[in-house]
């Protein structure tokens, strides 16, 4: 079975229902998968990752989205992720006062709360808390402070990886995970990812620039403009993209 | 307690009186309802109180009546009838304090076992001592004798008044004169129980000496009254708590606290105050109606209040510090939480009197469905306070759209030499931040718990461990209902 299958998905800002952004999105992501979606500005990647979280203001008003069988829309946001979908979040939120540690372990034992597990161990977390950190070059005194409060741009993208990687999801959607970073920083990203492939995971890699693909290769890419998917391929779709460019794409959807 | 011969003749002559006034049973648990000198001489009478305290009752209680009722606090309410409420109530077949927990009525142990009162020897091991204050009368008090054996008193403020007449006489209304507001006044005249604490100079009190206040019976008023006092460079934490059951009439519970420290002491006073809010139209909810004043008396002195306040429909409480001691220091921590139909204007009154006198007001104020909050705080520089300075912080949080939260700082500065600093903030929990926490899994009551506490953070770290983790419950548990 597909771990996320997407169909004729139409979708829209919930205020402005009349202008559909995402304009028939046929997609499926079997487990062990990674696809990538490139495109350019306004081509609807974000819509579509916010519709897959469930994020407040967007609208599927047409198509489906079924994950593991399931129906992704008639669920909540928190049963998504409590359900395995998790998402890695372009512009992450600052939550003052709260403990990056406090949070993830929040987040871990909302999880355990659903499948009738007791709370994790003190020290079991603290302690793959720490490998985790270490992998991402994470340094640890950061994870006592407040979620994502004086990070700087690489420093919030290496924790959400942290966090993805903690999660341990099945359906990762990682959002234009690669702006903001310099090179260094965005091997270290591409390396935990790479690190969480594998056969029952699915990932979903969204992202205007090819050079995150050069560290993490995926299996398929998507050209998505104007809403549709235009075109898919292999990686080497990615590089044809990156030298030549969307313009024959965002053509083409204009057509 | 051996009564004193002055007070036997009290009673005698006050049993008299009876025959005037209302009739009722000496060993009746409960006045009838109703305010006048009589029921004042019935409550003074079972305590078998000096004719001190009685005479400083009836003083309070003729000066009340020339009282009206403060109409300046931000909270609406239907008037109070003073005479359609009971003034004395004694837990059922009591009527003297029980000597051990073994002459506890079972149904009252359970009660607290109920409401996670450590009311229990092994307590001893987390350091509490618990003085159990159940509707009127104080049922137990744990722990006393091994405080006493240090010099430490904590006892029931009826048994000091018999055991501690010269320290009572001394302190109590020293800090909230009994003509202070029309609540305390009332309060003077009618208070059942509270606390007395009295740390001896030099001594830095081990045990966090905690209270627990409970309304039990119907349509009762509540008048604790304590009384902390920290000689010469001693040290005491003191705790409060309270949870109620649920109610259906509005309960008027106008406490008194007074602090006093002398040179070098410092007392820490914390409350977490957990009373029934009502219903969602605030119906049957308690009026907390609470005068808290702290007087730094000597150099050096310290006096810090740190509240979380959850509970009751009406809150109108302003723990203050006199500042008069040469380098003496105020600090106000508070968290208040005001959901549904709550209602609450809080804050706090910094005086600076003497030298260098330093103050901190922490305030975080979290306001959700259709919640009225007001913080009101007053820092006034006396001429003579040189050097002195204060800090306030002010920081409103508002959840949903229909709630109100209000900033009203009264800042008089004497002294050239003073400074006077004060920020203020006011933000909502935006999407973005309630999105995150939803897609990592969190639920939505469970992320507005985590993101409130975040927020009071400051405040609730200042509490004593056993209380923080109790407040943090608390944060999530008010806020229960108030997004979706």
């Amino acid at each position: 079975m597909a771990l996320l299958e997407i169909k004729d998905l139409h979708a829209s800002l919930e205020d402005d229902t009349s202008k559909a952004i995402l304009k028939g999105i046929n997609l499926t992501i079997n487990p062990g998968e990674v696809h990538a979606i490139m495109g350019p500005n306004g081509a609807g990647k974000s819509t579509l990752s916010s519709v897959i979280a469930g994020r407040p203001g967007y609208v599927a008003t047409s198509g489906s989205i079924l994950y593991d069988g399931a129906d992704l829309m008639d669920m909540e946001p928190d049963e998504r992720a409590r359900a395995g979908v998790f998402l890695a979040f372009q512009y992450p939120v600052e939550i003052p006062g709260v403990a990056m540690a406090t949070f993830l372990k929040t987040a871990l034992n909302a999880r355990r709360k659903a499948r009738g597990e007791p709370d994790i161990e003190a020290l079991d977390f603290l302690k793959a808390m720490k490998a985790n950190a270490k992998r991402l070059g994470v340094a640890e005194d950061m994870l006592k402070r407040p979620v994502n409060v004086g990070f700087s741009g690489g420093e919030k993208k290496r924790v959400e990886i942290l966090q993805m990687a903690m999660m341990e999801p099945r359906m990762c959607v990682l959002d234009e995970t690669d702006s903001g970073l310099d090179i260094d920083a965005l091997k270290i990203v591409a390396d935990g990812v790479n690190a969480l492939r594998s056969p029952e995971r699915g990932m979903l890699i969204i992202t205007h620039y090819q050079r995150l693909l050069n560290y993490i290769v995926p299996d398929v890419v998507h050209v998505l403009a104007g809403g549709r998917i235009v075109k898919t391929g292999d990686k080497t779709l990615a590089e044809t993209l990156e030298a030549e460019g969307y313009a024959a794409f965002t053509d083409a959807a204009a057509a | 307690m051996a009564a004193t011969q002055d007070t036997m003749d009290r009673i005698a002559e006050v049993s008299g009186a009876y025959k005037y006034g209302f009739v009722t049973d000496i060993d009746s648990d409960k006045a009838p309802k109703g305010l006048n000198e009589d029921i004042i001489r019935f409550i003074s009478a079972k305590k078998a109180e000096p004719a001190w305290m009685l005479e400083w009752r009836l003083k309070a209680y003729r000066h009340w009546l020339t009282m009206t009722e403060p109409s300046w606090q931000k909270v609406d309410y239907p008037p109070i009838d003073y005479q359609d409420a009971y003034y004395y109530a004694a837990p059922k077949g009591k009527d003297d304090a029980p000597k051990s927990l073994d002459e506890v009525d079972p149904e009252l142990l359970r009660t607290y076992e109920k409401l996670g009162i450590p009311l229990k020897e092994q307590e001893m091991l987390a350091g509490v001592a618990v003085d159990a204050v159940f509707d009127s009368v104080s049922v137990a008090t744990t722990y006393k004798k091994k405080l006493e054996e240090m010099g430490v008193i904590f006892c029931p403020i009826s048994e000091a008044v018999h055991r501690f007449p010269e320290l009572v006489q001394k302190y109590l209304g020293s800090v909230v004169p009994y003509s202070d507001n029309f609540f305390a006044t009332l309060n003077s005249a009618v208070f059942t129980d509270g606390s007395f604490v009295y740390v001896p100079k030099g001594l830095r009190c081990p045990m966090e000496l905690s209270t627990y206040f409970r309304i039990n019976e119907r349509n009762t008023g509540q008048f604790e009254r304590t009384l902390i006092v920290a000689d010469e460079g001693s040290y005491v934490s003191y705790l409060e708590g309270c949870t109620a059951p649920q109610r259906d009439e509005n309960q008027l519970h106008a406490a008194v606290v007074e602090l006093v420290t002398l040179d070098d002491a410092e007392i820490k006073y914390s409350t977490v105050q957990n009373w029934y809010p009502g219903d969602e139209t605030g119906k049957g909810g308690i009026y907390n109606f609470v005068t808290k004043r702290g007087a730094c008396r000597g150099r050096n002195s310290k006096i810090m209040w740190t509240q979380v306040e959850t509970g009751s429909a009406i809150t109108w409480k302003y723990p203050s510090c006199i500042l008069q001691g040469d380098n003496s220091s105020g600090e106000f921590y508070s968290v208040a939480i005001t959901n549904g139909a709550q209602q609450a204007d809080t804050g706090t009154k910094m005086i600076h009197i003497g030298k260098n006198t330093r103050s901190r007001i922490i305030s975080k104020g979290i306001s959700a469905g259709r919640a009225d909050q007001t913080y009101r705080g007053l820092v006034r520089m006396m001429p003579k306070a040189e050097g002195a300075r204060n800090f306030t912080q002010c920081d409103s949080l508002l959840i949903g759209d229909r709630c109100g939260a209000h900033t009203v700082p009264y800042i008089e500065n004497r002294n050239p030499s003073a400074q006077v600093e004060h920020e203020a903030t006011t933000s909502r929990i935006s999407d973005e931040q309630l999105f995150y926490c939803l897609q990592r899994g969190i639920s939505e009551e469970d992320a507005v718990a985590l993101i409130v506490n975040g927020f009071c953070k400051e405040v609730l770290q200042t509490l004593p461990m056993e209380f923080a983790v109790e407040a943090q419950k608390l944060v999530g548990i008010s806020l229960e209902g108030s997004v979706g």
